[in-house]
């Protein structure tokens, strides 16, 4: 559809396979922080930091993976974005870094104090994250001022627009959704109750999020809708979409938990995918210029770069999922605390 | 200040933070694996409570290595967007396989190393450490790669993009894999690493031993340390050798620096000193006649280049890189002297009345912190001015987007959110190592017994 070199395009739609894991495995991470104030009691916090304990940090590989792959597949990109939101990354990090260390530091010690501290960090960390991941994802879509060297030539506040502020309230949700339903998937008992209602709940303020963003994105920011009005069959992405978010609260009524988050886990596919298709082949929109924009060839690394890291990718990746998908297993079921756990 | 100063300032902050922890995971990650082999091969319980005990410290400092680390990722986009626009054809792939052959196997295992003691059998939970000590591993060859190819740049070339810009892409992967450093700094860092987890078992046993408190586990625990601490140290003798060699054939100006040679020519080998830099002289030094040449060519008569032979333009500073260097070299000479002395008196079974002894190997602890941040200030600064030697200069490189203003916000900040995980981390290890070994972890435990806790 666009004259674009095979090896661009594939390197394209695998930094948008990373980001993606990233959003599901770190999503309910940052779901479940989001959430963690409104438990109570310091029995159902733990239980909430260890129904993630194991596998956080893992989870936050996959970005550091992403942002390895979008530095080696595209370092006019990762260069572009990462100098123009200087602040919003910086605060990206700590960010990051209070959520990390706060899962590590809690429950450590006793006292009330100590843990109520590092429990709102984690919680505003996990919070932080999530809007500033949406506010990024709605600038590179709404089109920042770039130069005709790809700099960005825009402030810090430039950057909190209504669209991507809405974008970024709307990653929140999402992840806030996700998460409540991976916690009614890893607790029992009375919190498994709370986040079962939470759960719903959170669907909704979803779905009324979406349709928002589904609303602003037609009103002002037509050229990502350009490549599914050229191309009609990919609308099956968006009924998948909403038929997958649809589902969620049903399989939820039905008490097929795992289902639930199967179903959140393919929403989340599907939205990256509509994502990615608005993009492409453009990486970063530039406006005012949009003839500035970077796109997978005038930000790609060389032909030969792009085919090393697809050897590198082809024996990694495989190795990564098995023995993630075995973790996962060996950590299957509902939290239990014991002497090592947070 | 202007605003290459504060990113490099920066930068150079918030890499030495960072620095302090990966070291560490490195070596410990080797000790446990040392531990908790140790315990399946005897079957005594002391190496498995041993092996738990330092799990627990292991996972602390491993959390902060991430946290500190995914900053130094972002970090090259952030502030040095034109050196990310140069270098990312090549140092992109490193960094990428970097988290995808050692993040993922590092942090995925850890889960069952940390969590992992009462849900799979021993055997796999060994196996599972082993895969962490590895993935540690694997993070030091690619990052070390990437940085080797920073001093010595090989299998690229430089093209022009359509933006009218030059950058550096790959001709032949395995060339810049194994650039003509790679090697060398690697082996140098690994052992320094090495080093920094066995000094961290050494003090804390020997801080036990002290206070007699568990002095068994601490016996075993400083032995263990010890023998680590001196293969460690007397390899790294060799290494440090080849690497010096390494550096006066790619980077003369480095060595030069190293040693404050400014005249070529039969090069003296100083063993302390202070560089008068205007005056170009050594002041106050006692030096070894012809000793570097005899070094590095094994001739005492050989010529070294010195900085007479490098434009005034592309020297780095020397002062500095020479204190950092010898002191370095200084604190690896006397950890071999005190790990050899040290583990002598424990075979000997005097060390236990010795406290003078366990004071100081209390202490030692921050020696291999001290030289592995020392020797990678040298590394660095003898680079200088080059980002990329010979072909990017530093003060080329910065983001030119982002002004001083926000680099002055962030470094404040990261100085005030470093310094309070610096103090809660020393807190909460100073806690755990008073805390001390568990008695619950003595038994081992068996895969899947555990009831589930009523208080849930």
């Amino acid at each position: 559809m666009f004259n674009v070199p095979i090896l661009n395009l594939v390197w394209f739609i695998l930094v948008g396979v990373l980001f993606t894991g990233y959003a599901i495995l770190d999503g309910f991470d940052l779901g479940v922080g989001t959430l963690h104030l409104f438990t109570k009691t310091d029995a159902e916090r733990r239980v909430m930091l260890n129904s993630i304990g194991p596998v956080w940090d893992g989870n936050e590989v996959w970005l550091v993976t992403g942002g390895g792959a979008l530095f080696a597949a595209f370092p006019e990109v990762y260069a572009s974005v990462f100098s123009g939101f200087y602040l919003a990354f910086i605060l990206l990090l700590f960010a990051l870094i209070f959520r990390a260390v706060a899962i590590e530091f809690r429950s450590k010690m006793e006292m009330g104090w100590w843990r109520q501290m590092w429990d709102v960090g984690f919680s505003i960390g996990s919070v932080l994250s999530a809007l500033l991941i949406g506010v990024a994802l709605g600038n590179i879509a709404l089109g920042v001022p770039l130069d005709a060297n790809h700099e960005y030539a825009g402030t810090f506040l430039g950057l909190l627009r209504p669209y991507p502020l809405l974008l970024g309230v709307t990653t929140v949700a999402l992840f806030a959704m996700h998460g409540a339903i991976y916690g009614v998937l890893k607790t029992e008992g009375k919190l498994h109750e709370k986040l079962r209602s939470w759960a719903k709940r959170s669907v909704a303020i979803f779905v009324v999020c979406y349709i928002l963003v589904t609303l602003a994105t037609l009103l002002w920011v037509p050229h990502m809708t350009e490549t599914l009005g050229a191309y009609p069959w990919l609308y099956v992405v968006a009924v998948f979409n909403a038929l997958a978010i649809a589902n969620i609260p049903r399989e939820i009524n039905l008490g097929r938990d795992f289902r639930a988050f199967l179903s959140s886990c393919l929403a989340m596919v599907a939205l990256m995918t509509l994502f990615g298709i608005g993009m492409f082949p453009n990486m970063v929109f530039s406006m005012p210029s949009p003839e500035n924009s970077l796109t997978v060839i005038n930000a790609a690394s060389s032909q030969k770069t792009l085919w090393i890291m697809l050897i590198i990718a082809i024996i990694g990746v495989p190795l990564v999922l098995t023995y993630t998908a075995v973790i996962y297993r060996i950590f299957r079921g509902k939290v239990r605390l014991g002497p090592m756990s947070y | 200040m202007d605003v290459l100063t504060l990113a490099r300032l920066q930068f150079a902050f918030t890499v030495g933070f960072h620095y302090l922890f990966p070291p560490l995971s490195i070596g410990l990650g080797l000790l446990l694996v040392i531990m908790e082999g140790t315990w399946l091969a005897t079957g005594k319980p002391i190496y498995h409570q041993m092996a738990r005990y330092w799990t627990r410290i292991f996972g602390l400092i491993f959390a902060i290595g991430v946290a500190t680390g995914i900053v130094m990722e972002f970090q090259f986009g952030t502030n040095w967007s034109v050196y990310s626009r140069f270098v990312g054809d090549v140092f992109g792939s490193a960094l990428a396989s970097e988290g995808i052959f050692a993040f993922f196997l590092e942090s995925g295992f850890l889960a069952l190393l940390l969590f992992g003691w009462d849900r799979i059998g021993p055997k796999l939970h060994f196996f599972a450490t082993c895969m962490v000590a590895l993935g540690a591993h694997f993070s030091a060859v690619w990052i070390i790669v990437a940085n080797s190819w920073q001093q010595t740049p090989a299998g690229y070339h430089l093209v022009e993009t359509a933006a009218g810009r030059w950058r550096a892409e790959i001709t032949d992967f395995w060339a810049l894999v194994f650039n003509p450093s790679t090697v060398d700094r690697l082996t140098h860092t690994v052992l320094g690493a090495w080093q920094a987890g066995a000094w961290m078992v050494v003090s804390v046993s020997a801080w036990y031993l002290l206070k007699k408190k568990h002095t068994d586990f601490a016996g075993r625990g400083l032995k263990i340390g010890l023998i680590v601490a001196v293969v460690a140290s007397l390899l790294q003798l060799v290494s440090g050798h080849d690497s010096a060699v390494g550096v006066s054939r790619n980077q003369p100006a480095k060595l030069a620096a190293f040693e404050a040679l400014y005249k070529t020519g039969p090069a003296p080998l100083w063993l302390f000193g202070w560089v008068n830099e205007k005056e170009q002289e050594v002041r106050f030094g006692v030096a070894i006649p012809r000793g570097l040449s005899l070094l590095v060519s094994g001739n005492p008569n050989e010529p070294v280049t010195g900085l007479d032979k490098i434009p005034e333009g592309d020297r780095p500073p020397v002062n500095v890189v020479f204190q950092t260097y010898h002191a370095m070299v200084a604190i690896g000479m006397g950890l071999i002297a005190l790990s050899i002395f040290s583990l002598i008196q424990l075979l000997r079974g005097a060390i236990y009345e010795q406290r003078w002894l366990l004071g100081l190997l209390v202490l030692a602890v921050l020696g291999p912190q001290l030289a592995n941040q020392l020797g990678w200030a040298s590394a660095e600064i003898g680079r200088q001015p080059w980002i990329v030697y010979g072909l990017l200069r530093t003060a080329d490189a910065f983001s030119k987007t982002v002004g001083a203003q926000p680099i002055v916000a962030s470094l404040v900040l990261f100085s005030l959110v470093y310094a309070l995980l610096f103090a809660v981390f020393i807190f909460l290890l100073n806690h755990k190592i008073q805390h001390g070994p568990e008695e619950s972890d003595l038994p081992p435990t068996t895969p899947l017994q555990q009831e589930p806790r009523a208080d849930v």
